[in-house]
């Protein structure tokens, strides 16, 4: 699938298109088909998202997981610090960046 | 004939000396060294500004295009002519932002045409933002350290 | 230190006005993001993975406990709580708003600090040796000639879009503490024959993608032309530098691309012109600003030697305590002034994250440097903060507040003391994450008691080609690829950042994140087994060739 992710322009939080709106938790990610051009560009004029880009991305048991190792980093927290991740409970949760 | 380009006038935005923007066509810095007697030329980044120093007596004008903002070449250019004693309208033409205008009249510009106009009030504000400098540049304000030792 | 006069608070104060207003044409969207990048970034803000990053200067890496404390509460109030000490002697906030930074702008300037061309295609903040002012080696204060650049260099109308940007380092000892070298300017003041004092000035050097030394272009510019000598450099690097490619776009491969003395020829004809154009300040402006640096009274006059009791109260402390004594031996440096040393506070615990600090651990640093070290510190471009006026006396209740804070650990210039970046754990440009393997290193290395046997052994690690974590200059060195989405990293071996400058070579292929790990084990194996006495990694690298290691690590 293809999804779309970027900040958002006020508080730089990592966002991923639902369809409607912009959400922080990757797997609210829907697939963007070939519109990824269009949605950007429209959301990116009304300044509801900063810089975003489309990515290939995967949705399996655990929810939406992006392609590349950086794009999980974004949809984590950094794996040094668990505790700033959106997911704090799980300790393990590192192991689904790689 | 040499080919013309450059702005005109009514093009001109904001202006820091008296009398009427000069309204000659400007030509390349190539077209102009190879003898033509135009009287604004106008300076894109890869020419070398040096090359119109024995000219500058009969230039009324020099156009400094900035064909995208974050190419800095222009800022050197305006001040090498202004430091060899160049006396006749600066302009900075192309890609001109608001938030360049004040190191660009710092380095001598003093007409500015940007491709797109430019929101008056957020441009004023630029143009006045520093109240004191640092360095001293091509324009005719007194750096801190001067000030700091009466020199001001 | 250097304190604001009303000239300077005038120019940051205008400073936050200016990004008050550009922030709001942004939100507004009278700025698009492309036009709003390059001026966020003359005011530290990036773009990061997760969030809006800030990037403050700490001119020349020193700070009065004021501002440490400053740096603290805005780790609380706009941050998650801690800050992050780079190799460019500043901070870095991880998780700003962008709304928030106008805020911390004017936080920032409220205690004479900013994040001006912190990034960008400019002039960056100017770095120094950390232990400038209280090294018994140097041969003078440093900072004045630093403080005067960054004057110079703030907001300068010229060179605000250079090709790329552009970093000076000043020093003033031949033992080099910050990596002059291997900066775009590396300045080292000089005394000449005659007794006089200059600048030597090297052009050119920098990591990154093509690391380069820097050659010396000019043995000796007197101090009063200092300035306008930089400008000459400058000029030519903003006319002629390459801006056709980004990565050709660094001034080290002009001077590489016209050969240093082409290059030097075209500097000392600039320089002709600019001398008589006024643009340098007068020696009564270094005088004024020389005055700020004057060291504290009591350390301006050493005696003949150590005041006897004294040094019977600190080797007291010495014998009474091993962890103690170790710290003592590993992280403190010797000062002008003998009854006192200079002592670094280890930002390195054992399977930490190298440089991170909370606000609660930057507020005791304030403390303490309030307490112990007439009000000031600095941060190293090796990531950690230094005290660099402590009597000898009070290092023992010094240390025993360290410890207490997680701030003791023992490991000054030990393969713990390792350099990383942030890495792909943060930032936007990496390859690969540097931060995990900072940690299992220094965990293997700390449990397996050789850290003490291998002594100083400098190991830097960066998450991609940029260098930020100066794997070029390390004794080891660490670059984390992206290999077919895979983290990979590839081992360097033999580089220098310090008076021996030299650029660390690659070993062969790389390997994966517990690999490395192994690799790194292996050549301090190659070492143990082929030291002569008193070498330390480096020697024997340099002696022996980089065949011993292969053969470990692939044979």
């Amino acid at each position: 699938m293809i999804v779309l992710t970027g900040n958002d322009l006020k508080s730089g939080a990592v966002v991923w298109w639902t369809g409607a709106d912009w959400s922080v938790h990757v797997d609210d990610a829907v697939d963007v088909g070939d519109e990824a051009d269009i949605i950007t560009a429209r959301e990116e004029a009304a300044r509801r998202v900063n810089a975003p880009y489309a990515i290939e991305a995967a949705r399996d048991e655990r929810g939406v997981r992006p392609a590349h190792i950086k794009d999980r980093i974004r949809a984590l927290g950094p794996t040094v610090r668990p505790d700033l991740t959106l997911k704090p409970a799980e300790p393990d949760i590192g192991n689904w960046v790689i | 004939m040499a080919e013309e380009i450059g702005t005109s006038p009514d093009e001109v935005q904001f202006r820091f000396r008296d009398g009427e923007p000069v309204d000659h066509a400007a030509v390349t810095v190539d077209s102009f060294l190879d003898q033509s007697n135009a009287a604004a030329v106008r300076i894109e980044p890869g020419d070398d500004a040096r090359d119109l120093l024995p000219y500058l007596d009969r230039l009324a004008l020099v156009e400094v295009n900035f064909p995208t903002f974050g190419d800095g070449r222009g800022y050197s250019a305006a001040r090498i002519l202004r430091e060899a004693g160049y006396a006749g309208e600066l302009r900075a033409v192309g890609d001109v932002l608001i938030d360049q205008l004040a190191s660009m009249r710092r380095c001598g510009f003093d007409s500015f045409a940007s491709d797109k106009r430019l929101d008056e009030d957020d441009a004023r504000a630029a143009f006045d933002r520093w109240h004191d400098v640092y360095q001293p540049a091509a324009d005719t304000r007194s750096p801190i350290w001067a000030k700091r030792h009466g020199r001001g | 230190m250097y304190l604001y006069d009303q000239y300077d608070q005038a120019m940051v104060d205008a400073r936050v006005a200016e990004f008050r207003d550009q922030t709001r044409r942004r939100l507004e969207g009278k700025l698009s993001e492309d036009q709003f990048k390059p001026l966020r970034l003359m005011n530290g803000l990036y773009l990061q993975l997760h969030a809006y990053m800030l990037r403050v200067a700490v001119p020349y890496g020193t700070l009065s406990s004021r501002q440490m404390h400053a740096l603290a509460d805005i780790a609380d109030r706009y941050d998650r709580g801690y800050g992050h000490y780079t190799t460019r002697q500043n901070i870095q906030y991880n998780w700003i708003r962008l709304e928030d930074a106008p805020d911390i702008l004017a936080d920032l300037a409220a205690v004479e600090m900013h994040a001006i061309q912190t990034s960008g295609n400019c002039i960056r903040n100017i770095s120094s040796d950390h232990f400038a002012g209280a090294a018994a080696d140097e041969l003078v204060d440093p900072r004045p000639y630093a403080e005067l650049l960054r004057q110079w260099s703030s907001f300068h109308p010229e060179f605000t879009y250079l090709p790329r940007k552009f970093k000076i380092a000043v020093i003033a000892s031949d033992t080099d503490r910050a990596a002059m070298k291997l900066h775009d300017i590396g300045i080292q003041i000089v005394r000449n024959e005659a007794g006089e004092l200059g600048a030597a000035f090297y052009v050119g050097g920098g990591m990154g993608r093509t690391p380069m030394i820097a050659p010396l272009i000019s043995d000796f510019v007197p101090l009063d032309q200092l300035i306008t000598y930089a400008e000459a450099c400058l000029r030519v690097y903003n006319r002629h530098g390459r801006r056709d490619n980004k990565y050709k776009a660094r001034i080290k491969i002009l001077v590489h691309e016209l050969g240093p003395d082409e290059y030097t020829r075209q500097v000392e004809e600039e320089f002709a012109h600019l001398l008589d154009q006024g643009v340098e300040p007068p020696l009564a402006e270094l005088e004024r600003v020389k005055g700020y640096f004057e060291l504290p009274e009591t350390l301006r006059y050493p005696g003949a030697g150590r005041d006897p009791a004294l040094a019977e109260s600190l080797d007291s402390d010495l014998r009474q305590n091993d962890d103690f004594r170790l710290w003592f031996e590993r992280n403190t440096h010797s000062h002008r002034h003998p009854d006192h040393v200079s002592a670094v506070i280890s930002l390195k615990p054992v399977g930490g994250i190298p440089g991170d600090a909370s606000a609660e651990q930057m507020h005791l640093m304030a403390d303490l440097a309030r307490e112990y070290s007439f009000d000031e510190c600095r941060v190293m471009h090796t990531q950690n903060i230094v005290l660099p006026h402590v009597r000898i006396s009070d290092l023992r209740a010094l240390w025993t507040r360290l410890e207490a804070a997680g701030l003791g650990s023992p490991n000054l210039d030990t393969i713990e003391d390792i350099i990383a970046c942030p890495g792909l754990d943060y930032c936007s440009l990496a390859n690969a994450r540097s931060i995990p393997v900072a940690q299992k290193i220094s965990q293997r290395f700390a449990a397996s008691g050789r850290t003490a046997v291998l002594g100083e052994l400098k190991l830097k690690i960066s998450g991609c080609i940029n260098a930020c974590g100066h794997h070029h200059a390390g004794h080891i060195g660490i670059l984390g690829v992206d290999r077919k989405g895979k983290e990979n990293y590839q081992l360097l071996l033999g580089g220098s950042e310090a008076q021996d400058t030299s650029l660390a070579r690659i070993t062969g292929p790389g390997f994966d994140e517990d690999g490395i790990v192994g690799a790194v084990e292996k050549a301090t194996d190659v070492y143990l087994a082929n030291r002569a006495e008193g070498e330390r990694f480096l020697d024997t690298y340099r002696r022996i060739g980089m065949e011993p290691f292969k053969e470990a690590l692939y044979g």
